[in-house]
């Protein structure tokens, strides 16, 4: 990594622009900011690092005046202050990028950065609003309709939206929540690019992360967070990697050691899929003429950047999505076009992406939820009567066994945390079915280390019980960790299935990424 | 073509026009408070008391006085409904239609022979009563715009109609104006789409709700008075007939556009026309139900044609018919 080359190198100033002095913040039954300091100077990067739940996202929400802290001190330029609403944290130059974009889809991109402005018009001249717009764009190398529609746009760009309303707003200093979680590798470079420019002219940016390799690329300080305590705060150049690692998680994180079960005596195909093309929303081919096959006992990874086919193909596989040709043998049966109802009968079960999202109904309880995968079956109804008492002893299983964090079984199952939805899911598909296939969509994505653990050990559990586990990653550490044989997919094309023991990062980031054939790359 | 074809297509024309004009002033409205992320079930009942207002108002005191308070006592609905919806969000839909049965019972009670006259009396004491007892009122007169009400077919349609059928016109033309082009208008789309985005920007969610919905309602009052001294000077009961139902679809034909609801509004007052027309030519003379369902057969096919042609992705307002409170 060249990041002395890149940075500035230039001693902070001493007057910080942000002091944040023993910030104390309670939930609920979390202490999640116990006596925090923190300080941003004018012109670095302060990358805030730590794993999910450490405190980070509480503290910027109190210094951008969403929370207000139970006791300690503000002081934005020296001055003391209380931020009671994001309004006043604007007014001070203080500006966030929240991890979910807060755009309107339907306006353009002017209408959104120049909304309620105090320097617009009644009548506001749009056009030189979309020059200045224009202007400011292509001071950071973004290439930026301000005239097209928000629903349009990539992630990135829709950062880059953000970005210009804080900057419309005289911010200086810009936090940024997560803000490479929803970008491209490309786009992630660009913006670490545009938060060094950002520095140059004066601002101060401060990078909430939980990846090391960030944090590290891009600050010029790093302060690290672990259970709502800062346990670290040092200039970039002068710590390591793996003091970081130890700070973060309290032990040293290992290099990837990989966990597949090594060569296999038989093989038994459990999935077969054939010359297989599935239409994307957009009406163009997002699956291209796929082939592939899973055997039982074995973890396959699909890795790739997301946004090549990897979704379409999991939904194709899972019903969700009718595929346009193609063969997909479920256990000697063609499944294609099958509904879910009937695959998950036929012993294929699912983790969706995004499991909060997709994979329960949030309102409903976690008996509930568990009950709609097996409402139509004996013992849990009979003659279309539900026999609650049945359904709750197995809820009651699954909570225990997958170790699911609730008060209750009749909590409500939008209540969960991230890594207990996910527990939640696995815990239904397993506890109600057997199944002979797994289709994992990003199982890891968003839990904390101690739950991507847990996961993980599940899913390995699973494969020695000779399960066929299909998993969709864009994780190349987990891929390599969990993986037997590794499909890349570039393109809606599978550009080619490895075995762990031929993979190295490098040659399945170069697949990945230009989707270069195994035998190119090697 | 024939004087006599000439003279249909003048008539139908111009009744197309002034029929539409009922719809034009509604839906311009609801477009307006629907673009807030409100809509408002109650126009019908709006239009009905709209309609009873201007009806009394008119014997009493003369039409601008009738316009004024039948738009008063829309304003007055729609703020009972933003009450209602805004403030302690309650069901759009549920509020709407008791709205609506409540205005439809109301103007129907106030039309009643007895109590329009009672009414009447109280209103203005000097106007003999029992006027109200003809279920009459004079006419809005009609306003020929000089040379131009003599052109040919489309002079009667567009030149020589009452006041509100220009007001119809200007006020789609305004809103559009204050929607697109203004400040206040960014602020009222941006409540509709994501209201507590707007709120974080400053914009006062509430204020915009309760002004939307009592512009718009304001206007379905004046709809109403149209109906009434503009259109069919003559009280009878249900003379809206589903009329501010058929409003609430144009918006959606007329894709939330106060422009576009000008084009939606006429062709549904055309349709209205020819519902006139037809039996005269002999269809349907014995079996006037038949035509009569025309504007509503014709609303249904519209909806379906508009559904499949955004291939069920219809552009509302995303936050339409959702209550907003802060507190997440």
């Amino acid at each position: 990594m060249d990041r002395g080359a890149e940075k500035s190198g230039h001693s902070p100033s001493p007057s910080p622009k942000v002091e944040m002095r023993g910030i104390v913040k309670r939930f609920p039954g979390v202490l999640a900011n116990d006596n925090v300091d923190f300080t941003i100077y004018e012109g670095e990067v302060h990358a805030l690092l730590g794993e999910n739940g450490a405190g980070k996202t509480t503290l910027m929400n109190i210094l951008y005046g969403i929370y207000t802290p139970d006791s300690g001190t503000i002081r934005v330029r020296g001055v003391p202050v209380k931020l009671r609403s994001p309004r006043d944290a604007i007014k001070l130059g203080i500006g966030m990028v929240h991890q979910d974009f807060r755009l309107i889809e339907a306006h353009t991109v002017v209408e959104n950065v120049f909304l309620n402005h105090r320097e617009l018009g009644f009548v506001p001249n749009w056009r030189s609003l979309e020059s200045r717009l224009e202007e400011l764009a292509s001071n950071y190398g973004w290439k930026l309709n301000p005239r097209a529609r928000v629903g349009g746009l990539s992630p990135g760009e829709k950062q880059q939206v953000e970005l210009l309303k804080l900057l419309v707003r005289g911010a200086d200093i810009l936090l940024l929540d997560e803000p490479t979680s929803v970008l491209t590798p490309i786009e992630t470079r660009m913006l670490f690019k545009t938060m060094r420019r950002m520095v140059e002219d004066g601002k101060s940016v401060v990078l909430i992360t939980h990846k090391l390799s960030e944090a590290l690329s891009v600050s010029d300080r790093i302060t690290v967070m672990r259970r709502g305590r800062v346990v670290l705060t040092r200039p970039t150049s002068e710590v390591t990697i793996e003091e970081l690692s130890i700070a973060m998680v309290g032990t040293q994180i290992e290099g990837v050691v990989s966990r597949a079960r090594g060569e296999q005596g038989e093989k038994e195909p459990i999935l077969k899929i054939s010359n297989l093309s599935v239409m994307g929303d957009s009406g163009v081919l997002a699956v291209r003429d796929v082939n592939l096959t899973v055997y039982r006992g074995e973890i396959l990874c699909i890795a790739g950047v997301s946004g090549n086919g990897q979704v379409e193909l999991v939904e194709a596989i899972t019903g969700l999505r009718k595929p346009l040709r193609g063969k997909i043998i479920l256990n000697g049966l063609d499944i294609a076009g099958a509904s879910p109802r009937r695959l998950f009968e036929l012993g294929l079960s699912y983790i969706p992406p995004e499991g909060k999202k997709w994979g329960i109904v949030p309102e409903l309880s976690i008996y509930e939820n568990v009950a709609l995968r097996v409402i139509r079956r004996q013992p849990y109804s009979r003659l279309g009567m539900i026999k609650w008492e049945s359904i709750i002893k197995t809820a009651q299983r699954v909570v225990t066994e997958f170790r699911v964090d609730a008060s209750s079984v009749k909590a409500r199952a939008g209540s969960l945390s991230g890594g207990n939805v996910q527990r939640l899911i696995l815990g239904r598909e397993l506890t109600t079915s057997n199944p002979l296939l797994l289709v994992a969509a990003y199982p890891t994505k968003g839990l904390d280390i101690a739950a991507t653990e847990q996961v993980k050990r599940i899913l390995l559990g699973l494969r020695d019980e000779k399960v066929g586990i299909l998993m969709v990653s864009e994780d190349l550490d987990e891929v390599l960790e969990l993986s037997d044989r590794i499909a890349v997919m570039y393109g809606g094309r599978i550009v080619g299935v490895i075995k762990r023991s031929e993979a190295s990062a490098e040659v399945l980031g170069s697949m990945m990424s230009r989707g270069v054939p195994v035998s190119a790359a090697a | 073509m024939t004087f006599e074809a000439f003279s249909i297509a003048e008539a139908i024309l111009a009744s197309a026009i002034s029929a539409g004009t009922i719809y034009l002033i509604a839906s311009v409205g609801e477009c307006f408070t629907e673009r807030a992320g409100v809509i408002n079930l109650g126009l019908e009942g709006i239009m009905a008391m709209g309609a009873i207002t201007s009806f009394l108002v008119t014997l009493a005191y003369g039409h601008l006085v009738a316009i004024l308070s039948a738009a008063l006592i829309g304003g007055l609905l729609g703020l009972l409904h933003a009450f209602l919806t805004v403030s302690l969000r309650l069901n759009q839909i549920a509020v709407g239609l008791a709205i609506t049965w409540l205005g439809l019972g109301l103007s129907g009670f106030m039309g009643a022979p007895e109590v329009a006259r009672d009414l009447l009396r109280a209103l203005n004491p000097n106007v003999p009563s029992h006027l109200a007892e003809l279920k009459q009122a004079p006419r809005l007169p009609d306003l020929r715009l000089g040379p131009l009400a003599e052109t040919p077919i489309i002079g009667r349609a567009f030149f020589s109609q009452n006041v509100l059928v220009y007001a119809g016109v200007a006020l789609a033309i305004l809103l559009w104006f204050v929607l697109f082009k203004t400040k206040w208008g960014l602020s009222l789309r941006s409540v509709g789409e994501n209201p507590a985005l707007a709120d974080s920007a400053g914009v006062n969610i509430y204020l915009v709700r309760y002004l939307a919905v009592m512009v718009g309602s304001a206007l379905a009052g004046v709809a109403g008075a149209y109906l009434y001294i503009g259109y069919q000077p003559f009280w009878v009961e249900d003379l809206t007939r589903s009329r501010g139902f058929i409003a609430l679809s144009l918006v959606i034909l007329a894709s939330w556009s106060p422009l576009r609801a000008i084009a939606a509004a006429y062709l549904f007052g055309g349709v209205e026309a020819l519902q006139f027309r037809i039996p005269l030519r002999g269809f349907g003379a014995e079996t006037p139900q038949l035509v009569m369902m025309l504007p509503y057969v014709i609303t249904i096919l519209t909806l379906i044609a508009i559904s499949l042609a955004s291939r069920g992705r219809i552009p509302a307002p995303a936050a339409l018919g959702k209550p907003y409170s802060r507190e997440e």
